[in-house]
């Protein structure tokens, strides 16, 4: 018998030396700092249409634009952030600067009342979003061990998500309590906003890891660019074009009509409760049996969404069972490829190589999305379903012999 | 700076901030309480004597709308006599974004605030008691009932929720008064300019009815916008004019009122015009230079009518009267009031 990496922490929960598992307290800060950031974007997120609509007399097209800059922006800008933060050998400073943008975006938004203003405050906050993703990601990285980046990464994401769904909630009982105050949530959004920068700016060591500094040098490409990254961006590319996102998953729902309709708004907050609980236990399992692996059953639990819409249950049945599959999807890739792509290449550009997965796998998804609405229409939304599965279906396996061995090709010394 | 300087700093930006943001919330729910715990500024029509009263009901020939005034009575319908627009104001207990009425029914489209926001259509009666409530899909935009209310049509902003998704689009509907629907009518046989199409991203809104098998609406559709002919019973939408949005149909049924887009300052830009269906003639009434982002309504065979936002009062709004000569000047008709519905 023969012990590989990708099965040595399955027999148990403790480390060699004894002790229970834990996540490094700063990935539980970075966790805060996200929660808090979240509970801030999203707070405004919920409000953002009624407030653009209905208090500021802008029309429903404009709010469309918006939403469209609010979905797009932030996937240009991650490689910058993530080049940054290598180059200078500072991740710390490079997302404090995204969270800071994000925070004075929400200054003034307070004062921004015309289509013009708000554009540019929202693609001021998402850019601040783009470039704070892959420091901080490159952070958790080098502040845990491998056989715990899976947990570790779900620890964080869980949190990350609890900030998401609690935002919402705040909006909800300060509407509940002034029925206009859509100026209060935006002046509580900043408060949270400004909590997370001082969390991060003050809480957060700028070097989480015991590892050396690195020598100072010019970064290139060929550093990032290990044989193992090249192919998990192939593999991760591909398979983001085949991922039709959850907003199509939510329209081919509402096309069916019935429950689906009446449940439409809600839809997303199902997916979040799913990613919310699973996050955690998904990433443990990564841990213990590869994180490719799992990256390649998060598709297949994709695939099986896809089915769950496509073929004429009751649309009852295929929402919960859409919905619960879509959080599985996206617990088992969101931190997944995060803690994957930063062991496959060296320490000192670890935020490149996880920048440069997260924008081929955002860029592969705009991509799907563009071909799906045209897929949509010539054919309607569950026979484009069944298309792309079909798709899917043969790819996966391809895929899954493409990336079985990455779980074994760490560069770090872990 | 050691650590317990960052903590002691970090303790201090919290509770600054905290209490910052809590001074903030008190001092505007304070605020929200002192503005809405005022009568309205305008005429009103005391309650009824007798308090077992479930509704406080106006007939007669009307108009119906949204009070948008920052009072007790916010978002409230209420209706003002069709012969006198400025005099006192009759309210219900309805509460509604969009409205519509006839003589003795009504559709009603509402945000409902919680922690997911979610969006309805209430159906009511002459009593303004609810038929029938169902559930939209996005944002409340138009809804018109038939003129002997059998049929109700409503217009729902769709947007999706994550990465780069459609984004947005519309959902139109036709239901029957108390009744199932008809289904999107984006699904139904699309014919323009002679041609059957079915591009993949048209859109569908702002019904007006002629009869309970015929209706207009504006069908949007690579970039350009054309007025349909809907049939009902046959499923169809037929063209008969292009850069047509949100048609209204005048009561004599020959002239559609609408709004027409332009380009001004990089920004689409309404203004309202009407078209002659049997001679295709056109008036653009650029007496009107605001932005006129509504479904015009009918007040009488040449006049129009249309909410407008105030620039300086959030959430307020009032509802203009313009004539359809080429060179009318607007008119205000009714302060604090949206979406004016006429029960002739």
């Amino acid at each position: 018998m023969y012990i590989t990496l990708s099965d040595r922490p399955a027999s148990s929960r403790r480390t060699p030396d004894g002790r229970r598992r834990r996540v490094a307290p700063v990935v539980v800060t970075l966790g805060f700092v996200s929660l808090v950031t979240d509970i801030s974007s999203e707070s405004v997120a919920a409000i953002l249409p009624l407030y653009l609509t209905a208090s500021l007399g802008l029309s429903t097209m404009s709010y469309g634009f918006i939403d469209a800059l609010y979905q797009g922006v932030s996937a240009l800008v991650r490689i910058g952030g993530g080049w940054a933060a290598d180059r200078g050998g500072h991740p710390k400073w490079v997302a404090l600067v995204g969270y800071g943008l994000s925070a004075v975006a929400r200054f003034f938004l307070l004062f921004s009342t015309g289509l013009a203003a708000i554009s540019v405050v929202i693609s001021t906050d998402r850019i601040g979003k783009g470039l704070r993703t892959a420091p901080r990601d490159a952070m958790i990285s080098a502040a845990t061990p491998d056989e715990s980046l899976g947990f570790a990464f779900g620890v964080h994401r869980a949190l990350d998500t609890a900030g998401a769904a609690i935002g919402p909630v705040i909006a909800f009982v300060v509407l509940w309590w002034i029925p206009d105050g859509y100026l209060t949530v935006m002046v509580i959004s900043l408060g949270f906003a400004v909590l997370g920068v001082a969390l991060l700016g003050l809480l957060v060591p700028d070097r989480p890891s015991a590892e050396p500094r690195p020598e100072r040098r010019p970064l290139a490409w060929r550093d990032v660019a290990t044989p193992g990254l090249v192919r998990l961006l192939l593999v991760a590319g591909a398979l983001g074009l085949l991922t039709v996102g959850d907003g199509f998953i939510y329209l081919a729902l509402l096309d069916r009509g019935g429950f689906a309709a009446h449940w439409f708004p809600l839809l997303y907050v199902g997916t979040n409760i799913a990613y919310l609980s699973l996050a955690i236990p998904i990433g443990r399992l990564a841990d213990r049996v590869g994180r490719a692996t799992v990256l390649i059953w998060g598709h297949g639990a994709l695939l099986a969404s896809y089915a769950a819409v496509a073929f004429s249950w009751s649309i009852a049945a295929s929402t919960v069972i859409a919905l619960l599959l879509l959080g599985t999807f996206y617990a088992a890739t969101d931190g997944v490829i995060a803690a994957l792509a930063g062991r496959l290449v060296p320490p000192p550009v670890r935020a490149s190589g996880i920048a440069s997965a997260q924008t081929v796998v955002a860029l592969a998804r705009m991509a799907s999305s563009a071909g799906f609405g045209v897929l949509w229409f010539a054919f309607g939304p569950q026979a484009a379903l069944v298309v792309v599965g079909t798709v899917l279906l043969v790819a996966l396996p391809v895929a899954r012999s493409a990336v079985r061995r990455l779980d074994l090709r760490s560069v770090s010394p872990g | 700076m050691n650590q317990r300087t960052r903590i002691a700093l970090f303790a201090t930006v919290a509770v600054v901030t905290v209490g910052g943001v809590s001074a903030y919330a008190v001092t505007s729910a304070a605020d929200y309480q002192q503005r809405h715990h005022r009568s309205p500024t305008v005429p009103v029509v005391p309650d009824p004597p007798d308090p077992h009263a479930p509704h406080h009901v106006a007939t007669g020939p009307r108009i119906v709308f949204r009070h948008t005034g920052i009072d007790d009575h916010i978002g409230l319908v209420a209706s003002v006599p069709l012969d006198d627009p400025g005099g006192p104001r009759t309210f219900t207990q309805v509460a509604c974004d969009r409205v519509d009425a006839t003589e003795d029914r009504a559709s009603c489209l509402r945000i409902e605030r919680g922690v997911v926001t979610t969006y309805s259509l209430t159906e009511y009666d002459a009593d303004w008691r609810p038929v029938e409530e169902v559930s939209l899909p996005g944002i409340p935009s138009r809804t018109r009932l038939s003129p002997d209310g059998r049929l109700v049509a409503s217009t729902t902003f769709v947007s999706g929720h994550s990465y780069m998704q459609v984004g947005f689009s519309t959902a139109t509907e036709i239901r029957d008064f108390g009744g199932g629907s008809h289904g999107n009518l984006e699904k139904f046989d699309l014919v323009i300019d002679g041609d059957h199409v079915a591009p993949r991203d048209r859109n569908v809104w702002g019904v007006t009815f002629v009869d309970d098998t015929t209706f207009y609406a504006t069908v949007g559709t690579g970039g350009e916008t054309y007025l349909v002919r809907g049939d009902l019973a046959a499923r169809t939408l037929t063209s008969v004019a292009d850069h047509v949005e949100c048609p209204s149909l005048s009561p004599d049924g020959t002239r559609i009122g609408f709004k027409q887009a332009t380009r001004r300052d990089g920004q689409t830009w309404w203004t309202p015009a009407v078209l002659d269906l049997s001679t295709g003639e056109r008036t653009v009434l650029a007496g009107e230079t605001r932005n006129v982002d509504d479904q015009v309504e009918w007040l009488d065979e040449d006049t129009l009518l249309y909410g407008l936002a105030r620039d300086d009062q959030p959430g307020v709004t009032d509802v203009w009267e313009l004539d359809t000569r080429a060179d009318a000047e607007p008119r205000l008709l009714i302060e604090q009031a949206w979406s004016p519905a006429v029960v002739r």
